[in-house]
């Protein structure tokens, strides 16, 4: 049992900052996700956890004692890699047992390999060399055996990265309970969002070595604390659209390509100036009956989905929006002329010059 | 391949038959000449049938070489033994040094690394022969003349700056993050060089030793100036052929017979190690 704890840790590449000033805590038995585009520093930390590069200033603690400075090997850390780095010539149950020997120094190693093979479903490949196993077991093999140690803290960085489309949803649905069974404080490296919800407790959201945003993925999406949040979150990406809103009667106006868009309740925190309005594909609503709350748009084109329709609209002004809608709704034919709607409380507000929700603040600090 | 036509296949039939007879010829025709007398390899013109005689080889092994103008001593099979065991430790005191220092620079960035590894190649540009005259001197003063320490000493400048540079572009191919895995997994840096890096790198430990044994072996001038009659190799003891009364030819032949055989030997051991491709497969793309 042991917790992690990263506290303001900031490493620099010559001009590059993958880690500034980050801080983040893991319980033990908890899952965060560290999810982010590409470069923005999330296989950074966790190499410095891991021990591959010290940070260059800040402290890591797992279970209350810094390991900065110590060799990798006393960190009490597993790590599974996203290019898998089986040790090419071991067999799969010598790559496995390669941790509890070093550790335990004997012990029930076979028992054991048996043990968290079966639970992953790779106990008829012991006997193979890494190059004789499909790409799922390589992670599987790899996977194992970074759980085999118990170890205190696990990191896994992006390691469905390179497995096929059916293996990521088989191990997303396993991964949470797999990685439930020990009491490690797990941090997993994701670019995929969909992947950091399914798995993840929390996810951390790195943009360029800070962290923008931590929460659990049902509050990320629902209340993004900024734009840039917004748009990393969702398939297709929320629609943006730049708007000036005015209170009026107690609630928040505003036009959307000639339309009268209500926005919800102006509170306290009413915003000032200029705003991005977002509103994600699937709160739209679209039909071909006008109301004076809707915005007029053309269908450019239909991709259907099966579990769901993307329609790719041009609304009046020329902005082009996505909508997603369950495949049973009505979506008419490319070229006509349709009327978009959504509900007030669909509609985020995001400060034009900071990118940050207005009326999240917060949120934030919850980070 | 499986699809080409009948013509294609006897056309490269014909063509790998030339080539093969073209570099296989000479060695061919020597391990013949080694089975004949001088009379016999000087006959005009030269016969595939012969007598085979094993007068050479006697004459070698016993160190007794029988010419026109009377019995002469030779040394060949000290000779012999001296190539063993100078090759031999000189790679091995290379492979000593070599594998570590190219373990470290393909890891580590350190001052100057990159200058001491081209400082170590460099010393493959300078004609030994220039290298030799002051060599040849401090050795003098030092006492290393005419001892086998100095000898491997000096061979390490054909063996140490090969090894150095085939086994780091080795080391550098292979992921760092099998090792950092393996540490991870609670080992020392040390195993992880010893249980990972090296048997990963396997393969080019064994090419690059393979070359520097045969580089030592076939060293002639180092030796030539640098030891006396009983410290040298195969190389400068083929001197002794050259006799007053003629060269003996068949000797000769015999004598490269003995001499190319225990490299030949090192390298089909040394090659299932060259063909095996470890890494292949163990990190993706």
């Amino acid at each position: 049992m042991a917790r992690l704890e990263i506290n303001s840790v900031s490493k620099a590449f010559g001009a590059a900052r993958p880690a500034d000033g980050l801080s983040l805590a893991v319980e033990p038995g908890e899952i965060v996700a560290v999810f982010g585009p590409s470069g923005s520093g999330k296989t950074v930390l966790l190499r410095m956890i891991a021990g591959m590069f010290e940070p260059d200033d800040g402290d890591i603690l797992v279970g209350g004692r810094s390991v900065v400075g110590a060799p990798p090997e006393r960190r009490g850390i597993g790590m599974a890699f996203q290019n898998f780095a089986l040790f090419p010539h071991m067999t799969a149950r010598d790559n496995i047992a390669s941790g509890l020997r070093a550790r335990a120094g004997g012990g029930d190693v076979a028992g054991r390999v048996a043990a968290i093979s079966r639970l992953l479903k790779i106990e008829h490949v012991l006997g193979h060399a890494p190059r004789e196993l499909s790409n799922g077991q390589k992670q599987r093999t790899a996977l194992a055996r970074a759980l085999i140690g118990n170890p205190d803290v696990l990191l896994l960085d992006d390691p469905l990265r390179n497995v096929d489309a059916k293996l990521r949803y088989e191990m997303r649905l396993e991964l949470p309970n797999l990685l439930r069974r020990g009491t490690a404080a797990v941090l997993y490296v994701t670019q995929d969002y969909r992947e950091a919800m399914a798995i993840a407790d929390r996810i951390a959201v790195l943009i360029d070595g800070r962290l923008a945003q931590v929460a659990t993925p049902a509050d990320i999406y629902a209340q993004p604390a900024s734009v840039a949040i917004a748009r990393l979150f969702g398939d297709p990406t929320i629609n943006l659209a730049e708007v000036s809103p005015v209170a009026e009667h107690g609630m928040l106006l505003a036009t959307v390509a000639g339309a009268r868009m209500r926005l919800g309740a102006a509170d306290g925190a009413a915003p000032a100036g200029a705003c991005w309005l977002g509103v994600r594909p699937e709160d739209l609503a679209v039909s071909s009956a006008s109301t004076d709350d809707a915005i007029p748009a053309r269908i450019l084109a239909i991709t259907p989905m099966h579990e769901k329709a993307v329609l790719l609209l041009r609304l009046a002004d020329g902005t082009e929006w996505l909508a997603a809608l369950p495949p049973d709704a009505p979506q008419g034919a490319a070229d006509d002329a349709v009327f978009v709607r959504f509900a007030p409380d669909a509609a985020m507000l995001f400060d034009r010059a900071t990118g940050l929700r207005i009326g999240a603040s917060h949120r934030l600090k919850a980070a | 391949m499986e699809h080409s036509s009948l013509a294609g296949r006897i056309f490269r039939g014909v063509a790998l038959t030339l080539i093969l007879i073209f570099f296989m010829f000479p060695i061919v025709w020597i391990f013949l000449m080694s089975f004949q007398t001088n009379e016999q390899i000087l006959r005009i013109p030269p016969r595939i049938l012969f007598e085979p005689t094993l007068a050479n080889y006697e004459a070698l092994i016993s160190g007794q070489l029988r010419t026109a103008a009377g019995n002469l001593q030779i040394s060949f099979m000290r000779n012999l033994f001296n190539s063993v065991v100078l090759s031999s430790a000189a790679v091995l005191l290379a492979l000593l040094l070599g594998v570590p220092a190219a373990y470290a620079f393909a890891r580590f960035k350190f001052r100057l690394g990159e200058s001491i590894a081209f400082t170590l190649l460099s010393f493959r540009f300078a004609p030994p022969l220039l290298v030799l005259l002051p060599l040849s001197l401090y050795y003098q003063e030092l006492g290393l003349n005419d001892t086998y320490f100095g000898i491997v000493w000096v061979y390490q400048l054909i063996a140490l700056p090969l090894i150095l540079w085939i086994v780091r572009g080795y080391f550098e191919d292979i992921s760092p993050d099998i090792e950092h895995a393996y540490r991870l997994a609670g080992h020392s840096w040390r195993e992880a060089f010893t249980r990972i890096a090296v048997p990963l790198a396997g393969p080019g430990i064994a090419a690059a030793g393979l070359l520097s044994f045969i580089f030592c072996w076939n060293n002639f001038v180092f030796a030539l100036i640098l030891a006396s009659a009983d410290k040298q190799p195969v190389t400068v003891g083929a001197l002794a052929f050259v006799t007053a009364s003629g060269i003996q030819y068949g000797q000769i032949a015999a004598a490269i017979v003995l001499s190319v055989t225990p490299t030949l030997l090192l390298a089909l051991y040394a090659q299932r190690y060259l063909v095996e491709g470890l890494s292949l497969g163990a990190v993706k793309g």
